[in-house]
C-alpha cells in the first residue's frame, strides 16, 4: 500500500531540475526559434513568419563558414583524440604506482589552473615572426626566415584549439580505462595476441565511452568558439559563432537566431551520431 | 594677486578655489589664472549633491579620471562606463532610460536621433559655444574653407531644429544635437627602422613590397574606409563618397580587398588597441592602420613608430555629448552644468595629453603648460620631457608631434568616420572578406 505521498514523491525529486531546465533552457531555446522567423531592422524586431533568415543562411560565405568550423573540430578531433588516448594509455598502463599516475594526472590540470585567455594568449609570442619558434629554427639552422605560417593562421587556430582542449580527451578516456579488468589484458597476452592487437581489440573497446565523451566535449566546444578563431587566425579567418555574433553585435537577433537554431542541429546529429555508435549510459551504467 | 585676477575673471566671489585647483592652475602657466577657475558650482540646490548622472561612451572619451574631477567640481556624481561603439549604440537606442548623458561618436548621431532619444542641447545654457572650433560649428576651417564631407562630417548633424527635433537642421540653429568633446585625425601608423623609405600615400598599404606585414582594423564601418583610402590612392576606383558608397563601389573595393587577403597583403585584421600596439611592437606588422595613443603605446616601449602624414589627408573622427531625453528639472540643469564644465578646460587639457584634441582648445589651453600646448597644438619640439595625463613619460625633449600642428592635421582631413546608407550590405560583404 503505497501512501500518495510516496506516489508523488519521485516527481517532487525531480521537479525543481524540471523546472530550471524548462525556465533556463526551454524557453530561451523557443524563444530563440521564434525570434528566428521574425523580421528585423536596424534596432528592432518584428514578430512574422518569415524563412529569410535561414534561406539567407544558404550562401556561399555561411557554407564556407560552416565548412571551416567544421574542419577545424574534425581536425582538432583527431589530434586530440590521438594524445589523449596516448597520454591516458601512459597514464593508466605504464605508471605502475598509483600515487604516481595520481600525481600525473594532476599535473596535466595544472594548465587549467590559469584562464583559457591565458593561455591561449601565451601562443602568440611563441609562435610570433620573431617568436621563440623562429628564432629557435633560426638559431639551428633550420629555417632561413621566418616560418610565417605558424602564427595568425589555420595552423595556429588549431595549435590552440588541442593546446585547450586536449584534457577534455584525457579525463574522460583516463577514467574508462582505470576500470578495464586488467586480468583481460593478461589474457589476451595469454592467448597470443601483440600489444598493438591488445590495444585494438581490448583497451579501444572497453574505452570507447571515454573517447565518446571526449569527442562530444572536443567537438562541441571547436563549433561553439568564437574566440580563439578570432585572436589566432589574427582575424584573417571566421567560425559560424564570431559570424553570429556580429550578428547581435549589430542588432540583427534573427538571422543570429537563425543559425544558432542550424548551429544546435548540426551538433546535435553530431553527438546523436556519436550516442548512437557509443551507449554512454549503458557503459557507464556497466 | 593672482588670486583676485581669478576672480574676477569668474566673475563671482563666493566661488572656493581648492588650493590644488588653485596650484595647478596658477602653475600651468603666467598669465592664465584663469585656468585655475572653472566657474563651478553654478547651481546651487539643497538637493544637488544627491544627483547622480551616468555618462556612457567610448574608452577613450568617457575617462574616470574626468568623471572624478567633474564630481569634485560640481558637487554632484558624474558616473561613467565604456562600451564599443556598437554595443554603445545598441545600448542608447533600446535602454535610453539606463543613462543620462551620452558619449557617442557623431555618426551615431544619424542612428539615434531620429530615434528620439536624446534631446537638444539649448545653445543659449552652454557658455563656450563661440570657442568652439568652427568645423563643428560651421563646417570650416579658420580660413573659410569648407571641411571634406566624406562621411558623416560633424556639422551635418551638429544642430536640431527644436529640442525634441529628431531631424538635424540644414545651418546652425540655437539647439545643438550634442556638445563636441574630443576628436583627432588618424592616418598610417609605421615602423620607421624597418620601413626607411618615407611613406607619404594610402596606398602603401596595399603595396606587394610590404606583403604579410600589413594590418587592417577589423571593424567594418572604419576598416573598409582606410581600404578605400588606399585603393583610391592607388587609382583604382575614384569614389563618389568614401563615406557612403554605392552598392557597386562596396563590391568592386571587397573584390581588391580579397584578392589582396588571398595574396597574403595582411598579417592580421585587429579588433582592440592593445592588439595593434602588439601587432606593431613584435614587428608582425609594419604599416597599418593605427589610432593615435596606440603609437605612443608602440614607442613607450622604446620601439619606433611614426603616425604617418600622407598626401590624401585624414580619416578624422569626433565625439560629441548629449543629454538623454528623458532628463528634466534639476537634472537635466546639472546636465547642463556638467557640459559646461566638460568643456572648460580640465577634460581638454587631460585628453590633449594622449593626443586628442578638444573642441574648445582655447579652454584647454589653460590646463596644459606652455611647452605641452606647444608639442601638441603648436606642433612646436618639445623643450623637455613630455608626458601623458598620469605622468609616464612619453616622449623625449626636442621630439616633435607627427604630422605637426593642430591645423596642419585637422586641416588635412579626407573623409569622417561614418555609418553608410547601405550599411547592411557592406558589413555582410566585409564579413565575406573576413572569412574569404
Amino acid at each position: 500500500m503505497t501512501s500518495p505521498l510516496q506516489r508523488i514523491a519521485p516527481y517532487l525529486q525531480v521537479a525543481p531540475l524540471t523546472l530550471v531546465l524548462l525556465i533556463f533552457f526551454g524557453v530561451p531555446l523557443l524563444v530563440v526559434l521564434a525570434v528566428s522567423f521574425f523580421d528585423y531592422d536596424e534596432f528592432d524586431i518584428y514578430p512574422a513568419f518569415q524563412l529569410t533568415n535561414y534561406l539567407e543562411l544558404w550562401s556561399p560565405t555561411s557554407l564556407n563558414l560552416y565548412l571551416q568550423t567544421i574542419t577545424y573540430a574534425l581536425v582538432t578531433w583527431a589530434l586530440t583524440l590521438a594524445i589523449g588516448f596516448t597520454v591516458a594509455y601512459f597514464l593508466v598502463f605504464h605508471v605502475r604506482s598509483f600515487i604516481w599516475q595520481m600525481a600525473l594526472f594532476l599535473l596535466c590540470t595544472v594548465p587549467f589552473w590559469t584562464s583559457n585567455i591565458i593561455r591561449m594568449i601565451s601562443w602568440i609570442p611563441v609562435l610570433g615572426r620573431n617568436g621563440i619558434v623562429n628564432q629557435s629554427l633560426i638559431a639551428m639552422g633550420l629555417a632561413e626566415r621566418p616560418l610565417e605560417f605558424l602564427l595568425f593562421s589555420d595552423v595556429a587556430v588549431v595549435i590552440a584549439y588541442v593546446h585547450l582542449f586536449t584534457l577534455f580527451m584525457i579525463v574522460p578516456i583516463f577514467n574508462s580505462m582505470a576500470r578495464i579488468d586488467r586480468s583481460l589484458i593478461e589474457a589476451a597476452v595469454d592467448g597470443g595476441a601483440s600489444a598493438w592487437r591488445v590495444i585494438w581489440e581490448v583497451i579501444i573497446p572497453l574505452s570507447k565511452t571515454g573517447i565518446a565523451l571526449g569527442s562530444i566535449f572536443v567537438l562541441t566546444l571547436v563549433m561553439g568558439d568564437f574566440f580563439v578563431v578570432k585572436i589566432m587566425s589574427g582575424g584573417q579567418s571566421a567560425s559560424v559563432v564570431l559570424a553570429l555574433s556580429n550578428e547581435i553585435a549589430v542588432l540583427q537577433y534573427p538571422p543570429a537566431a537563425a543559425s544558432a537554431v542550424i548551429l544546435l542541429i548540426i551538433v546535435t546529429l553530431m553527438v546523436a551520431a556519436i550516442l548512437r555508435i557509443v551507449d554512454v549510459r549503458k557503459e557507464l551504467a556497466g | 594677486m593672482e588670486n583676485s585676477v581669478a576672480k574676477k575673471r569668474a566673475g563671482t566671489s563666493r566661488r572656493k578655489i581648492s588650493r590644488r585647483k588653485f596650484l595647478k592652475g596658477t602653475g600651468a602657466a603666467a598669465g592664465l589664472a584663469a585656468g585655475a577657475v572653472t566657474g563651478f558650482p553654478t547651481i546651487w540646490a539643497q538637493n544637488i549633491k544627491d544627483i547622480t548622472l551616468l555618462q556612457v561612451g567610448g574608452s577613450y572619451s568617457s575617462i574616470i579620471d574626468i568623471a572624478r574631477e567633474a564630481t569634485k567640481d560640481l558637487g554632484f556624481k558624474i558616473e561613467m562606463q565604456n562600451l564599443a561603439s556598437d554595443a554603445l549604440v545598441n545600448r542608447i537606442a533600446t535602454q535610453p532610460e539606463s543613462l543620462d548623458i551620452a558619449d557617442i561618436e557623431y555618426w551615431m548621431q544619424t542612428k539615434l536621433a531620429p530615434r528620439g532619444v536624446l534631446q537638444g542641447i539649448d545653445l543659449k545654457r552652454f557658455k563656450y559655444w563661440d570657442k568652439v572650433v568652427p568645423i563643428f560649428t560651421k563646417g570650416e576651417y579658420p580660413d573659410g574653407r569648407k571641411v571634406s564631407d566624406q562621411g558623416t562630417l560633424p556639422y551635418e548633424v551638429q544642430y536640431l531644429e527644436a529640442q525634441d527635433g529628431t531631424a538635424f537642421a540644414k545651418g546652425p540653429t540655437d539647439w545643438a544635437s550634442g556638445i563636441p568633446t574630443v576628436f583627432n585625425a588618424d592616418t598610417l601608423g609605421m615602423r620607421p627602422d624597418i620601413i626607411t623609405r618615407p611613406i607619404e600615400n594610402w596606398k602603401e598599404l596595399l603595396n606587394p613590397e610590404f606583403k604579410g606585414k600589413t594590418a587592417i582594423i577589423d571593424v567594418p564601418a572604419i576598416g573598409v574606409m582606410d581600404a578605400a583610402l588606399a585603393i583610391e590612392s592607388r587609382g583604382d576606383i575614384k569614389y563618389g563618397d568614401k563615406g557612403n558608397m554605392t552598392k557597386e563601389e562596396i563590391d568592386k573595393t571587397i573584390a581588391i580587398l580579397i584578392d589582396a587577403k588571398k595574396s597574403g597583403q595582411f598579417r592580421a585584421f585587429w579588433t582592440t588597441f592593445d592588439e595593434s600596439v602588439n601587432l606593431m611592437a613584435s614587428g608582425e606588422v609594419v604599416i597599418q592602420s593605427m589610432w593615435s595613443p596606440a603609437v605612443t603605446a608602440v614607442r613607450a616601449r622604446n620601439i619606433p613608430c611614426y603616425y604617418t602624414p600622407l598626401k590624401e589627408g585624414y580619416r578624422a573622427w569626433a565625439s560629441n555629448s548629449a543629454p538623454m531625453r528623458h532628463l528634466t528639472g534639476l537634472k537635466l540643469d546639472a546636465a547642463y552644468e556638467y557640459l559646461n564644465w566638460h568643456q572648460s578646460g580640465w577634460q581638454g587639457g587631460f585628453i590633449a595629453k594622449q593626443g586628442y584634441y578638444s573642441s574648445v582648445p582655447e579652454t584647454a589651453k589653460q590646463f596644459m603648460s606652455e611647452d605641452e600646448w606647444n608639442y601638441w597644438y603648436e606642433g612646436k619640439p618639445a623643450k623637455s620631457e613630455i608626458k601623458d595625463p598620469y605622468g609616464s613619460h612619453m616622449e623625449n625633449a626636442g621630439h616633435v608631434r607627427d604630422g605637426g600642428s593642430f591645423w596642419e592635421r585637422m586641416g588635412n582631413v579626407a573623409c569622417w568616420n561614418t555609418v553608410m546608407d547601405e550599411n547592411r550590405y557592406m558589413v555582410q560583404k566585409w564579413n565575406e572578406f573576413i572569412s574569404a
